[in-house]
């Protein structure tokens, strides 16, 4: 597996996980844990779009399928760590907190947050997805044949 | 003769508050919220986030909202709220392999690795109207199945396996994008996919229909539909890796077709891609059998002069916004247009002595 190599790999893996999360839920978690610290923008929190790419028949070349809102912003604590954040839709607010936790995830708070904050999110997102796929798993036909005719 | 024409000022600012008036209806009824409409009428959200080509549920219900319900206009609302946003780069090509599948059938395989999942579907149902829902009452909880954990895998990928259908080999050309360069001929398939994922669900339904009846026949089977979350990942320059944004709903039609061969192609099955933003099925099947019969040129088919495979009149009249405004404006003042066309239509009249053959017919 590549991404076993991947030194970027937790960081993606936070960076992502607060991106799917519910809107205000990042907040509410950090909030419960610690005290925001001091921080200054790099660049305050800003909306625009991405351009989401399909492939042609699903694994062939790429096309652009259509866009998608953005919130990014990025910012550095007093201690000099730098979080950044890109979340899809228009939410300064959360965009402002992920990136308060991923520059929080670069300190001592690491262990504290990861119990706090990406714990719960991760184990709301499994079981959101996983009600989601029951519920298709209820909706899956059960084939079976009738027999018919002489032998 | 030009006449300078003013005074429709106060007239248009009453048009508009009496539109915001219209627009809220009678007030003993409960207004709509932004969130009634993004949960509610969730078809209608889809339909105006895949023509508006901006992903975004909650500003594609407001527009609805705005525009009393009228998708197009609507869609309008999104397209021009789209050019506001500065662009912040593109999107991994999302993998569509790897979504989590509310829905999920083929109509070429019975039993296929995954299963055929129907999903929230209209299919089925007796298509009769329910009068349940006009009054008020809770909703009981779908029924939910362990689901089983794994791979669902393409269809296409099983006749893959037996060379019987085309390719689609991986490639990473980066594509043209009709935002940022105008829209010419000749439209390659990429340039060709992206004007169709945002074409007017309409159009592109009529010319799919007119590909089954045959006009470009191309018998399509719908190899698969799925319908699902994928997650959405994008370079971040200032990181220097790619990170998850988001996740959004997509709707892929595959479809298979049949194809007898050319000179340099063994008979196999062909493939029409057709992926939209939302759960939009009747708009993924519709590009996917269009898509198909735009690619007449690059499988050496012949051009039987269908309407479906002309990409300049496919791809020029498909998109709803460009049509309506065109269509549109011609309903706004035309005075000195129409002064100029009734000049000439007397002075022909004159010329051709219309007036003396009225009068002989008398």
């Amino acid at each position: 597996m590549k991404d076993s190599f991947d030194p970027h790999a937790p960081r993606k893996a936070w960076l992502g996980l607060m991106a799917k999360a519910r809107p205000g839920r990042v907040a509410a978690l950090l909030d419960a844990a610690m005290a925001r610290p001091a921080f200054t923008w790099l660049r305050a929190p800003e909306i625009g779009s991405t351009m989401v790419r399909g492939r042609m028949g699903g694994t062939g070349a790429p096309f652009n399928l259509g866009e998608v809102t953005v919130t990014r912003c990025a910012l550095t604590l007093d201690t000099g760590e730098v979080g950044h954040a890109y979340l899809q839709g228009r939410r300064k607010a959360d965009a402002e907190v992920t990136a308060l936790v991923d520059a929080l995830m670069q300190t001592t708070a690491a262990d504290r947050l990861r119990d706090a904050v990406l714990a719960p999110l991760e184990a709301e997102f499994t079981a959101t997805r996983s009600a989601r796929a029951d519920k298709a798993a209820a909706t899956k036909v059960d084939f079976f044949t009738m027999v018919r005719g002489e032998d | 003769m030009y006449v300078a024409v003013k005074g429709g000022e106060r007239a248009i600012e009453n048009a508009h508050a009496w539109l915001a008036e219209e627009r809220r209806g009678d007030t003993d009824v409960a207004e709509l919220s932004v969130a009634q409409i993004r949960e509610q009428l969730s078809l209608a959200v889809n339909r105006v986030m895949a023509e508006g080509s901006l992903y975004d549920p909650d500003l594609a219900a407001l527009a609805i909202k705005q525009a009393r319900g009228d998708l197009i206009e609507a869609i309008f609302l999104i397209r021009a709220y789209r050019t506001t946003l500065p662009r912040f780069g593109a999107s991994e090509p999302v993998d569509t392999g790897a979504m989590l599948c509310d829905r999920r059938i083929s109509a070429t395989f019975k039993d296929l690795p995954g299963g055929q999942v129907l999903g929230p579907t209209f299919d089925y149902t007796h298509r009769l109207l329910d009068f349940k829902l006009a009054a008020d009452g809770d909703v009981a909880a779908a029924p939910a199945r362990t689901a089983e954990t794994g791979a669902v895998p393409h269809v296409t990928a099983f006749l893959n396996r037996e060379g019987l259908i085309e390719e689609a080999p991986h490639d990473d050309t980066p594509p043209p994008d009709l935002t940022r360069q105008p829209l010419e001929m000749p439209a390659d398939r990429a340039l060709r996919l992206q004007a169709l994922a945002r074409a007017d669900e309409g159009f592109t339904l009529g010319l799919a229909y007119s590909t089954q009846r045959g006009y470009a026949r191309n018998h399509a089977f719908v190899g698969e539909l799925r319908i699902g979350a994928v997650p959405v990942e994008m370079d971040i320059p200032e990181l220097g890796f790619a990170v998850e944004i988001g996740e959004v709903t997509l709707t892929e039609c595959e479809t298979v077709n049949q194809f007898k061969g050319s000179k340099t192609e063994p008979p196999q099955f062909t493939r029409g891609y057709g992926l939209v933003f939302g759960q939009t099925e009747r708009k993924a099947i519709s590009m996917a059998l269009v898509d198909r019969a735009l690619r007449w040129e690059e499988l050496g088919e012949d051009n039987v002069g269908a309407p479906a495979q002309d990409a300049e009149f496919v791809l020029y009249h498909a998109d709803n916004i460009q049509a309506t405004g065109f269509l549109e404006h011609i309903k706004l003042p035309h005075y000195v247009d129409f002064q100029s066309e009734l000049e000439l239509v007397r002075k022909l009249r004159r010329e051709a002595g219309a007036d003396q053959v009225q009068e002989a017919a008398e």
